[in-house]
């Protein structure tokens, strides 16, 4: 039998990504939503000021911590996403708005974090 | 090559008596508490991406100075707000419970020649989880 | 009297139906009895002309998998205890065409089996003089849980995406593939790679999971897919880095 050529596909990078950003969110996920989404707001523990978060954000550790942060889960995201929306609702042949829609925004939100975090005094 | 391979994969036998198929519905999920979990699993991710939205939305109050920080703060007291940062939580952690315990599965450790058992792994996965959950914390509180 | 337990068994004729219907019939209930016994008592003293597969009646064929009440199950491995007293659903596997009454056709699921290349592959074969390979109890262990499998198709029945998606390779293809992938005699794992690399292979699984819930055999199709996943991401960025080391 002819084998059609392996086409190179993008789906084992995507999926990296994707499991990168998974242990990411499961890993440092709960408990900033925990501080910063429950905790301070709630007042069960006092806000940060604003001198104190720049002065934590300071750090370039603390800037690549960020990034990795906000990048990687949205990558997981755009992955699940499509998945669900590709099996769930059926709409296979909307395929290539999805994927765009899903990981254009992955892309986006990146760069936006990139550039917020690079712009910080 | 087979007749099957050259027609494609859902390409049955060449002759077709008449076989009755069914259609999958679009409420798959809905009638097993497995699959319910399965799709609710997937749909954590949106709330993944609703919190990076909020923490991108935080850096940029930030770096905006005083006034827009402390507008940033006062949104997030809005019970409205609070409300959906513990649904947020709350899938969250589901998301972290879930991707533990099937982290294992996809990672075959070996040691000495045996499969390290599954259990063991994702222990090893939460008590990771803990220790870096209580130093990001003490990080931003100290 | 002695005690009954009602069935609900699909019935479908092709030459006679435009849909599968549901046939009622009361069996004797004994508690050593699984859902193929009250099938051939049906087919014995009932009803002639139902339809099913069956052959080993000991969970080792794999011919005899049907959804009861809604679960894809082997029937000579499911006690009508376990349902009594209520009635039984017998169906024919999910996702499949119905061929007749509770018969799918299975020609797709061999189509895909065949397509992995579930054997091993060499480079080039020993003779027959140079004797056999040899294999240690740890290489042995490391593929023999995936080699279980009795291609009982209960995985393809309890996945959506292969109900969504036919062209999806599936779960107990993926595994067997993944069995003589990790097999220490083989070497046939990149020409496997190139055909389960596809998006209809590996990347269409979503880990919904319920192929490993409902295997008989214990295979954990669903964890030799993931695995399969790793291993391709890796060999996606070493041919990244190595271009000139893929041949
Ligand atoms: S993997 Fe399990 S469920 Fe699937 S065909 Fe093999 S034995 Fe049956
Ligand atoms: S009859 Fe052989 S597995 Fe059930």
């Amino acid at each position: 039998m002819a084998t059609d050529a392996p086409k190179k596909l993008l789906e084992p990078f995507f999926w990296t990504l994707f499991s990168a950003g998974g242990v990411v969110a499961a890993l440092l996920m709960p408990v900033h939503i925990f501080l910063f989404g429950l905790a301070f707001p709630l007042g069960w523990i006092r806000d940060l000021s604003h001198t104190r978060a720049l002065a934590l954000i300071e750090h370039p550790l603390v800037r690549i911590y960020l990034f990795v942060f906000c990048s990687l889960p949205l990558f997981h995201w755009a992955h699940r996403f499509r998945y669900t929306l590709y099996d769930g609702l059926q709409i296979k042949h909307l395929n290539e708005v999805i994927t765009v829609f899903c990981y254009g925004g992955a892309i986006i939100g990146t760069a936006l974090a990139g550039y917020l975090l690079l712009s910080l005094p | 090559m087979t007749p099957h391979e050259a027609k494609g994969a859902t390409q049955y036998t060449t002759y077709h008596p008449r076989w009755y198929r069914t259609r999958v519905s679009t409420y798959w999920w809905l009638g097993k508490w497995y699959y319910l979990k399965f799709v609710l699993r997937e749909l954590s991710s949106i709330f993944v991406a609703y919190f990076v939205v909020i923490t991108l939305l935080q850096i940029h109050s930030l770096s905006r100075g005083p006034e827009a920080y402390a507008r940033f703060e006062e949104r997030m007291r809005n019970p409205l707000m609070i409300a959906l940062d513990a649904i947020t939580f709350l899938f969250v952690l589901f998301h972290t419970i879930t991707w533990f315990n099937l982290a294992p599965r996809a990672m075959v450790v070996r040691l000495g020649g045996k499969r390290v058992s599954e259990i063991l792994i994702a222990g090893s996965n939460y008590v990771a989880w803990l220790v870096i959950s209580a130093s990001v914390a003490w990080f931003i509180l100290r | 009297m002695a005690e009954t337990i009602q069935l609900e068994v699909t019935r479908y004729s092709p030459e006679h139906d435009a849909a599968p219907t549901f046939q009622r019939f009361e069996v004797p209930y004994r508690k050593d009895w699984v859902v193929l016994d009250a099938l051939n008592y049906i087919k014995d003293k009932l009803d002639g002309s139902l339809s099913y597969r069956w052959s080993c009646r000991m969970g080792i064929c794999g011919s005899c998998g049907m959804m009861v009440n809604g679960e894809p199950k082997l029937t000579c491995a499911t006690f009508l205890s376990f349902y009594a007293p209520d009635a039984v659903r017998v169906e024919p596997l999910r996702y499949f065409p119905v061929v007749r009454d509770l018969v799918v056709e299975m020609t797709d699921f061999m189509v895909k089996l065949q397509k992995v290349k579930p054997w091993i592959i060499r480079k080039e074969e020993k003779s027959i003089a140079d004797g056999e390979y040899l294999q240690t109890p740890q290489q042995l262990d490391v593929y023999k849980q995936f080699s279980m499998c009795i291609n009982c198709m209960l995985c393809y029945a309890a996945c959506p995406v292969y109900g969504l998606d036919p062209l999806f390779t599936g779960p107990a293809a993926i595994a067997l593939a993944q069995r003589y992938n990790i097999d220490s005699r083989d070497q046939g794992a990149k020409e496997r790679m190139d055909i389960l690399s596809q998006h209809e292979g590996i990347w269409a699984c979503t880990f919904v999971g319920e192929c490993t819930e409902v295997c008989p055999k214990h295979v954990d199709p669903a964890g030799a897919i993931q695995q399969y996943k790793l291993t391709a991401a890796k060999e996606w960025f070493k041919s990244l880095l190595m271009p000139w080391g893929a041949k």
